[in-house]
């Protein structure tokens, strides 16, 4: 087969559960110009460069031929889909009650809690001959971390999560036609935003020390404070990338080290080693596998010319796996050294909530390990969610 | 333990800071300073901050003085 | 033949930052024969860039930035003892202490000291300090948190604009005195030194440019100065900021090509003797090197660069114990980072080598931004100021001889700044604070005569 046709193999379910192999294939074509006119690229050197380099841009009104409709074009965007400066100034806006220079303190206290949050979700477990690592644990864990952290109740669920499916797959790399899931997660993204001002509003006035509440009560000296159509749009985002992600990273988590005994059995001896177990994981499965951007200009890349507004998909799960980069990259081994892997992006939009995913993922990961002793895959690989950008087992069910 | 951030290395992308918040510090919002002492309670924190670091730019080790007599 | 190499008896004068990089990278590569290291420094390796930041805003001790190492280097430390000579022809270092030290091979890692005030009895009174060990940062910072009433820096290099920052970031008055027309001036060029100026003045500094400190006065105790436009200064503490000197004076009589701007080095961190033929069992690297770079038309660089220090260190090493054809050359683009004022400033090339500067990303009224350097219509360095994830981008311009201006397309590129101007880099001599690049070559719009190999 050709390398025109990646993008259809790597997004056809079929090859969900191990694209690697694709995305080798994809490495040794350099850049892949697809049939519909879009490039995919996967070498390490290629995206980090990329990613670094400010002609590229990650917002979809830069594209030349637009995706579906041209709806897209008046829309309120959330910072992961600007460019600087409005990335910059909305993502610092974002920042303040979260994270460093201001809130320097805010994740690391969260950890007690999450402990708690752990703790209870396993209790629940106790005695049972088989669970479903996703919706026993890797699920709820996050879902309800982000709850407290934004300050939305956590009986909403039903309703976000149905908002939340339709817009992650409306931002879903898949080849064609998208006009339809374009709008539907429009629809979505409207509701959920007007949702979550209604919540931050109620908090006006009287604060009740979640994210939400910091938002809308930010004193605005100097342009300090979002808008509602910028609250909107970044509350939507966070709660939806709050989510979504960090149940792949624990699920894939517990399905390599069941793959792996030997260094399941290594980490229980080696607890001090989880922090960069999680950084190996997050290189050899990371939850989100691809990003779409856009050329404002011409630019070469390996020796082709990409025109400005075309499409680019940059599979960092494939850079992750690049042999250039990484000695053995397809071994899983939680004692990398010089691991840069880019499973959470890089340059001006890595991630946000990094620091979250990873206090998660390692305090879930330290509470789990010491009961997975006896467990064993009942289904190998895994049931996948369809959707191919934020890759990771729909269920994964385990027996103890 | 001591450590040295290779501050060539360095993009600010400020995980050391979220991840142990007592031993580093942003000044302004680009610009990483720390303390190259590490008490022995942040030693957790900063082997975390270390392995989190994008740029792999912190360096975590013993100081050479014991040796070095 | 490898093997041999990995054996041996090797000698490393100067205990830092890049005599420590590199008896790791010995080690690693697997040397396995006895090694001594020699400091004239009574402590072992330390860090200095956080002397001027985290110590003196009194966020750590200056004692407690020793450098953590990747490994043992399983040394002999010979520390406090000064290398005095070198020898040669007969393989032997000589020390203060009358001992003689022999090698196979040896690595020259002495570095530089603060450039000291002129006057030694103006330099002797007490409050009087210049800044490059620790125990100078000790003293410092004792007198800052005892709260003097206004400190006195002389130069506006980024060693005395960062004193001046923690200075102003403890409550401190401070005056800088700067010969030059602003501060940074000299490494930065004109755009960024109005932009440093402005920093300096918003956050209270009293910045006098384009004077020179004529005495410095005190009865046992600092005062006071005056200045060369008439004007007087009191103040009880004073930091001699004027830039550094090399530690080559004890090789004046080694015959190698050792001098005021450095020893002398092939790419391959190999000394040079002073008849230009190069040696293969002496190697020089870090601040104390003197090296050709072929982005930069293969003029001889000396840098004050940490991550030089680090990246020169471990070529040197590798070098030392592999045969011809393994070895590598240094070659890395010179990074440098600042912060004062708040301010993340980092660069990347050599921003004193260009004729005209061009702003490709940011603004500089919001203090954040890229500006490209360039010298005949290719980019040659770039510095970032709060945009350091961008650097890398330029690093790879600078490394491909890209065209300058750079191509355009950044989105946050401001059509009306994006137009090139001179780089107005002013001959170092006119400056108080040595350059933190120098070009030992002629700087580049003189038009005088260089060498341009192939
Ligand atoms: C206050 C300060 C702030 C700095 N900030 C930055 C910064 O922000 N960014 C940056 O990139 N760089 C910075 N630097 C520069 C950086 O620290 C140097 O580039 C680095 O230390 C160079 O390392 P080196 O090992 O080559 O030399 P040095 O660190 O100078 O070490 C040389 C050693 O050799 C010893 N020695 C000298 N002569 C002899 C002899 N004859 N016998 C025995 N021993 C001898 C010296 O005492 C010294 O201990 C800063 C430096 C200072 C002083
Ligand atoms: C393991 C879990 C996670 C992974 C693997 C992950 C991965 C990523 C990646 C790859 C990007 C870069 C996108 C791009 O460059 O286009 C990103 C951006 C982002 N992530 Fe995460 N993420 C995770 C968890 C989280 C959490 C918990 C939050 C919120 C609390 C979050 C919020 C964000 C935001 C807001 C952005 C946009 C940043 C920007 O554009 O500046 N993520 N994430
Ligand atoms: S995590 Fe690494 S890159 Fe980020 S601020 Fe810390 S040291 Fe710098």
């Amino acid at each position: 087969m050709t390398a025109d046709t990646l993008l259809e193999r790597i997004t056809d379910y079929a090859n969900r559960p191990n694209p690697y192999p694709l995305y080798a294939e994809l490495r040794a074509a350099g850049v892949a110009r697809q049939t519909d006119g879009s490039y995919l690229l996967g070498t390490y050197h290629d995206i980090v460069a990329l990613l670094h380099d400010p002609r590229i841009s990650a917002d979809p009104r830069s594209r030349s031929v637009p995706r579906g409709d041209r709806s897209e074009e008046g829309l309120h965007l959330p910072f992961l889909r600007l460019d600087d400066p409005e990335h910059h100034r909305l993502r610092t806006l974002a920042m303040r009650p979260f994270g460093p220079p201001h809130s320097p303190g805010r994740v690391d206290a969260m950890r007690g809690e999450i402990a708690r949050i752990t703790e209870e979700l396993l209790e629940a477990l106790q005695g049972r001959k088989q669970i479903d690592v996703v919706d026993d644990f890797a699920y709820p864990l996050p879902v309800t971390v982000i709850c407290r952290l934004l300050g939305v109740p956590r009986e909403d669920e039903p309703l976000f999560r149905a908002w939340s499916d339709v817009i992650v797959d409306s931002a879903d790399v898949r080849p064609g036609e998208a006009t339809e899931r374009v709008r539907a997660g429009q629809q979505a993204h409207a509701e959920m935003g007007q949702y979550l001002v209604d919540l931050a509003e109620r908090r006006r006035g009287q604060p009740t020390g979640d994210m939400l509440s910091a938002f809308i009560n930010e004193p605005d000296p100097a342009g300090q404070r979002l808008t509602g159509e910028e609250l909107a749009v970044t509350a939507v985002l966070l709660l939806i990338a709050g989510h979504e992600t960090t149940v792949n990273l624990i699920t894939n988590g517990v399905l390599t080290l069941l793959r792996h005994p030997d260094q399941l059995d290594r980490l229980r001896r080696e607890p001090d080693l989880l922090p960069r177990a999680v950084e190996e994981l997050l290189r050899y499965e990371p939850p989100v596998h691809m990003r779409e951007r856009f050329p404002l200009a011409d630019v070469d890349v390996a020796g082709t010319t990409i025109p400005k507004g075309t499409p680019m998909v940059l599979v960092l799960a494939s850079a992750n796996r690049d042999p250039k980069r990484f000695r053995d990259p397809d071994r899983f081994d939680p004692a990398r050294p010089d691991n840069e892997h880019v499973g959470f992006g890089s340059g001006i939009h890595l991630c946000y909530g990094a620091p979250l995913a990873r206090v998660e993922a390692q305090i879930a990961l330290r509470a789990l390990i010491p009961r997975l002793g006896t467990a064993r895959l009942v289904q190998d690989p895994p049931p996948y969610r369809r959707n191919a950008m934020l890759r990771g087992p729909r269920h994964l069910p385990i027996e103890f | 333990m001591r450590i040295v951030v290779d501050l060539t290395r360095c993009q600010g992308y400020a995980q050391c800071v979220f991840l142990a918040p007592e031993v580093f510090e942003l000044h302004g919002e680009d610009a990483l300073l720390y303390d190259p002492a590490v008490p022995d309670d942040q030693l957790d924190r900063v082997r975390q901050a270390a392995a989190a670091c994008p740029v792999q730019a912190i360096l975590v080790g013993e100081e050479v003085s014991a040796g070095a007599r | 033949m490898p093997g041999d190499l990995r054996e041996g008896r090797i000698v490393i004068i100067g205990a830092s930052l890049a005599g420590l990089r590199a008896a790791e990278t010995l080690r690693e590569e697997g040397f396995t024969g006895p090694l001594t290291m020699v400091g004239d420094e009574p402590h072992p390796p330390y860090d200095r860039p956080p002397l001027s930041k985290q110590v003196l805003l009194g966020k750590a001790s200056a004692s407690a930035t020793e450098l953590p190492t990747r490994r043992d280097p399983e040394a002999q430390w010979r520390l406090g003892v000064r290398a005095t000579g070198l020898d040669p022809v007969g393989k032997r270092v000589l020390l203060a202490d009358g001992d003689s030290l022999p090698y196979d091979r040896l690595l020259i890692a002495t570095g530089t000291r603060a450039r000291p005030w002129p006057n030694p009895e103006e330099a002797a009174l007490d409050g009087v300090f210049t800044l490059r060990t620790s125990d100078d940062a000790d003293g410092l910072a004792e007198r800052l948190a005892a709260g003097p009433r206004r400190v006195l820096v002389i130069g506006a290099g980024f060693t005395g604009s960062e004193i001046a920052s923690a200075c102003r970031e403890r409550g401190i008055e401070v005056t800088v005195a700067e010969r030059g027309p602003a501060p940074l001036v000299g490494a930065l060029g004109g755009t960024l030194a109005k932009l440093a100026a402005g920093l300096q003045r918003a956050h209270g500094v009293d910045l006098r440019c384009g004077v020179t400190v004529t005495a410095l006065h005190g009865n046992g105790r600092f005062t006071g100065a005056d200045l060369s436009d008439g004007s007087h200064i009191d103040a009880d503490v004073c930091v001699v900021a004027m830039g550094a000197v090399r530690n080559t004076e004890w090789l004046a009589d080694s015959g190698l090509a050792a001098g005021a701007r450095g020893v002398a080095c092939d790419a391959g961190c190999r000394a040079f003797n002073m008849y230009g033929i190069v040696t293969d069992d002496i190697f020089v690297a870090g601040d104390a090197a003197r090296f050709p770079h072929p982005l930069f038309e293969y003029q001889m660089l000396s840098l004050e660069h940490w991550g030089n220090a680090v990246a020169q260190a471990e070529v040197a090493a590798h070098n030392m114990v592999n045969p011809g054809p393994l070895r590598r050359p240094h070659l890395a683009v010179p990074v440098f980072w600042s912060s004062q004022f708040g301010l993340n400033i980092k660069s990347v090339g050599v921003p004193t080598f260009s004729d005209q500067v061009v702003i490709a990303q940011g603004s500089l009224d919001e203090r954040r931004l890229v500006m490209v350097y360039g010298y005949r219509g290719r980019v040659t360095a770039a510095v970032t100021v709060n945009m350091a994830k961008w650097l890398e981008y330029y690093e790879r311009l600078i490394e491909t001889a890209a065209p300058f201006p750079p191509a355009p397309g950044a989105a946050d590129r401001a059509t009306a700044a994006a137009v090139p101007v001179p780089s107005d880099v002013p001959d170092p001599k006119v400056l108080s604070h040595g350059p933190t690049v120098a070009l030992t070559g002629y700087l580049p719009d003189r038009r005088l005569t260089m060498v341009r190999p192939v």
